[in-house]
């Protein structure tokens, strides 16, 4: 998966905020729409779609949506 | 089987003095649990399963003499000392003859004291175990813990399992004790209690606790779920050869309605054999299984029908079972 399809696939995440709002170097935790159930959504999604365990620690390091889809590709 | 919750409602709706109005609505509609049973200070997950066996020992016609042991699963227990099982034994008129003992588990507790049932009701000399599963973890949460406060609610519940004729149970029982710290009241003979450890204090992101109040690191315990859940899940399927559409109801632990809701997909299971109850009442706990089962499937279990049943939390402990439920008679949810 390319960088773009993971940021289409982040936005799923959210109720109201569109992938168009995304790039790689959103810090996402400064999103408004940013909670501790969309880290839930998000372990779902490295699961879902990469069958990858996303620790807590790796979303608590992570600072950007490309931060988190490195994490990913290095657990492939 | 019976259950009973405590009369007080309480709306998460209600809860914006700790969250903004529409934190408070994503997490309703997330979470899934619109309202909660909260006990008062004087009443005791003792006293709501109490009722529930009253109930059921009521509308079954059961002579309590006939039951030869009482298991209270619980972490709520009357006191430290003695276990209440058998506070238990004598408030319900059993014989001197009842065996009766407490057990310890959180979320997975069901599953696991419905185990020590079967196995005891399957001995010689023992024909009648009445399971009482109750929890009134709403007193361990601080007001000002964001992550807790939404979550938990009260109830007891009464499962009498009798020695018959019935198709063959299957248990697949785990624990991962490394993950101790994942759900955790810290207050106990480590952690002796002192007039410090009622102290109130800030913890991580804003939310406060003492230390007999329960913390959880919600993100730890959803990616343990993910790993053991629908795993466990298949492996309760293959051991007893069964196709998973063959399932009558999958009964998960109520604990979050959107990771449930994910495991239930994951899974390719239909969705409508999936009953909920957390919206009505929260996380109850050890008996969210067993109150989710008199709650939704009364009037449901009355011939032969083949529940998969999932609890999962503190320990880590985990366990899935397949009961063949036969005729099993539920009674209305009492109020108390």
């Amino acid at each position: 998966m390319e960088i773009d399809e993971f940021i289409g696939k982040f936005a799923e995440i959210f109720d109201d905020t569109d992938a168009s709002a995304l790039t790689a170097e959103t810090k996402f935790r400064e999103l408004d729409e940013w909670s501790s159930l969309s880290a839930l959504g998000l372990l779902a999604l490295a699961d879902e779609e990469f069958d990858v365990e996303l620790k807590a620690e790796d979303v608590r390091q992570a600072e950007t949506i490309a931060d988190i889809f490195s994490i990913i590709q290095s657990k492939l | 089987m019976a259950a009973c919750v405590p009369r007080n409602i309480e709306y998460n709706k209600d809860l914006t003095g700790i969250m903004s109005e529409e934190e408070a609505e994503k997490m309703i509609e997330s979470v899934g649990i619109r309202e909660r049973r909260t006990c008062d200070d004087t009443t005791c997950a003792s006293d709501l399963c109490y009722a529930a066996a009253k109930k059921l020992i009521d509308d079954n016609g059961i002579d309590p003499q006939s039951i030869d042991m009482l298991l209270f699963m619980s972490q709520s227990a009357d006191y430290r000392c003695p276990a209440t099982a058998c506070i238990l034994q004598h408030r319900l008129g059993l014989s001197k003859e009842c065996a009766a003992m407490d057990l310890s588990l959180a979320c997975s507790g069901y599953v696991y004291s419905l185990s020590c049932a079967m196995a005891y009701a399957s001995l010689p000399g023992i024909n009648r175990v009445l399971l009482l599963d109750g929890e009134t973890f709403s007193k361990l949460v601080n007001p000002r813990d964001k992550v807790n406060v939404p979550l938990y609610g009260d109830a007891g519940t009464a499962t009498l399992v009798e020695k018959g004729d019935f198709d063959e149970s299957v248990f697949i029982l785990n624990t991962d004790g490394s993950g101790e710290d994942a759900v955790k009241i810290p207050a106990g003979m480590r952690n002796p209690v002192t007039s410090q450890s009622c102290e109130e204090k800030e913890r991580e992101n804003g939310n406060w606790r003492n230390d007999l109040q329960v913390y959880m690191d919600g993100m730890e315990v959803f990616n343990f779920a993910i790993r053991v859940v629908p795993k466990g899940v298949r492996n309760i399927l293959s051991a007893t050869s069964t196709a998973i559409d063959d399932i009558d109801y999958l009964v998960f632990h109520q604990s979050n309605r959107f990771m449930t809701d994910f495991f239930t997909k994951k899974l390719k299971f239909d969705p409508e054999k999936v009953p909920y109850c957390i919206g009505r009442f929260g996380n109850t706990s050890s008996a969210s299984v067993p109150l989710t089962i008199v709650s939704e499937l009364q009037g449901k279990l009355n011939d032969c029908k083949n529940v998969v049943m999932c609890g999962f939390g503190a320990g880590l402990s985990w366990g899935t079972a397949n009961i063949h439920f036969k005729d099993c008679k539920i009674s209305d949810i009492v109020e108390y």
